[in-house]
């Protein structure tokens, strides 16, 4: 007797990318670097964000032959983005056998009020999130992974660290609240009062909480460790910097050692020069891609 | 009576859930990223996750001799879904199996049921099976745990011990059970 697709299987992925790093790539032989270097995970996509935000236009989800050509590649898992509210990209990522779909507001939204119903579909997916309400939001659609957003393509970390501070705080502080503040505080969060009830009892997430979003450094992914992620995404970081094979291995080997400064020094020296950046905070509004989505 | 100190490779990966497990049978548990964290465990556990990640961290922390090592002095070693992958005779050749990786299909086709472990009394263990590995050859002296329709997905030789599955990831506490009271028999 076999049950797929189950919660338990869903979420159990998520538990076993812990501690790793999952890489944007944009082709097979990117997605084998990737690979080669102890990512856990590659994330296929036509552009990685900072391309995004420099062309403009629609993202929209990949074409299905470059996901493909990616799965032949390579063994890890891989997850491809389609856009929010977007079920029938998320279908066509489903029938390719994605490892996992992330609900991503990197692409340009495709519905304004919802999201994704998440549990009509066997494939686990993964949302961002930029504070508590909205990860509980997401897990209620049937999010089994949560990343914080950050603010993608910038190679700034300062809205990653933002907001995996809100989330963390915002869970210790329901730790601490009696039956009728836990009320208030889903009403205050818009989120089911049954996920703040578990959070507040078990004191985390009942998913995985992971870190994207301006990560560009083997600092970078320690420090999103340190503040609680349990595994980081790096985007634009690695494959926008000098020498991407490098970065890639030294961003993996400063998260397997987020607490070992000795180690991560080490990761951090010799790594050429990283992406091209953006202060996020002298970014006009309408370039925010953290705001879509709610 | 003393805890004993049980490690976990966490160079990546399902750590937290078996350092739950373990705890809960009396173990005390040290994360173990480098071979000066295998000093003076009284046992060892390879958790699930990725095995290529774990392989590349394995041989930038030198640590394949130190685990060969370990497993060959007889201290109890349990290693579940990528762990096993670490223990076929392509990787740490610490069991002479082969393993076949994603041996089920891609996440889509990960599953849970139930599976009779040897040696654990009473109902089936429940497996999680999450793109999940299975033993496709084994030696004589390989003894065979736990199957799946035909699959091996369980195997133990002397002190070493590896499920495809992921008990840790249950709450059924009885193969950690059984691994600490090996660790303190």
């Amino acid at each position: 007797m076999r049950d797929e697709s189950t919660p338990r299987v869903k979420t159990g992925l998520a538990e076993m990318l812990r501690g790793g790093v999952i890489m944007d790539v944009i082709d097979a032989e990117q997605a084998k670097i990737a690979e080669a270097a102890g990512a856990t995970a590659v994330m296929a996509l036509e552009r990685v964000p900072s391309d995004i935000r420099r062309d403009g236009g629609v993202a929209r989800m990949s074409d299905p032959q470059m996901i493909r050509e990616i799965q032949a590649a390579v063994t890890i898992p891989v997850m491809a983005k389609a856009r929010i509210g977007h079920f029938a990209e998320a279908q066509i990522l489903e029938a390719l056998e994605v490892d996992y779909i992330d609900e991503s507001e990197v692409l340009t939204p495709a519905d304004e009020a919802n999201h994704i119903d998440k549990w009509e579909f066997e494939v686990p997916f993964v949302c961002g999130a930029t504070n508590l309400g909205e990860a509980l939001r997401r897990i209620a659609e049937g999010a089994c992974m949560i990343r914080s957003k950050g603010e993608a393509g910038t190679g700034d970390v300062v809205e990653a660290v933002r907001h995996i501070r809100s989330i963390r705080g915002d869970i210790k502080r329901l730790a601490g609240m009696d039956g009728g503040e836990l009320a208030t505080a889903a009403k205050n969060h818009q989120a089911p009062l049954e996920l703040v009830r578990w959070v507040a009892a078990n004191g985390k997430l009942p998913v995985p909480l992971f870190s994207a979003g301006g990560i560009a450094t083997p600092a970078d992914a320690a420090l999103m460790m340190q503040l609680g992620a349990e595994s980081v995404f790096v985007g634009s970081g690695i494959f926008k910097s000098e020498d991407p094979q490098t970065r890639a291995e030294r961003v993996v080997m400063a998260t397997t050692h987020f607490n070992d400064p000795a180690k991560v020094l080490e990761a951090s020296t010799g790594l050429g020069r990283a992406m091209d950046s953006l202060e996020a905070r002298k970014l006009p509004e309408d370039q925010l891609l953290a705001g879509r989505g709610w | 009576m003393v805890a004993p100190l049980v490690g976990i490779l966490a160079l990546q990966g399902g750590v937290l859930e078996h350092a739950a497990h373990l705890r809960a049978q009396g173990a005390e548990v040290r994360e173990v990223r480098t071979p000066a964290g295998l000093e003076g465990l009284d046992a060892l556990v390879l958790p699930g996750g990725e095995s290529t990640t774990m392989t590349l961290g394995i041989a930038r922390e030198g640590l394949a001799d130190p685990l060969r090592a370990f497993a060959a002095s007889g201290r109890p070693l349990m290693a579940t879904c990528a762990g096993l992958i670490l223990l076929d005779r392509t990787h740490l050749d610490v069991l002479p199996i082969d393993c076949e990786r994603n041996a089920f299909g891609r996440q889509i086709r990960s599953f849970e049921g139930d599976v009779a472990v040897a040696g654990i009394d009473g109902p089936p263990h429940h497996g999680v099976f999450i793109r999940a590995p299975k033993v496709v050859a084994h030696d004589d002296d390989v003894e065979v745990l736990a199957t799946v329709d035909d699959a091996v997905v369980g195997v133990r030789r002397g002190s070493v011990e590896g499920y495809a599955f992921h008990p840790e990831l249950t709450d059924d506490g009885r193969i950690h059970a059984a691994f600490v009271a090996r660790v303190r028999a």
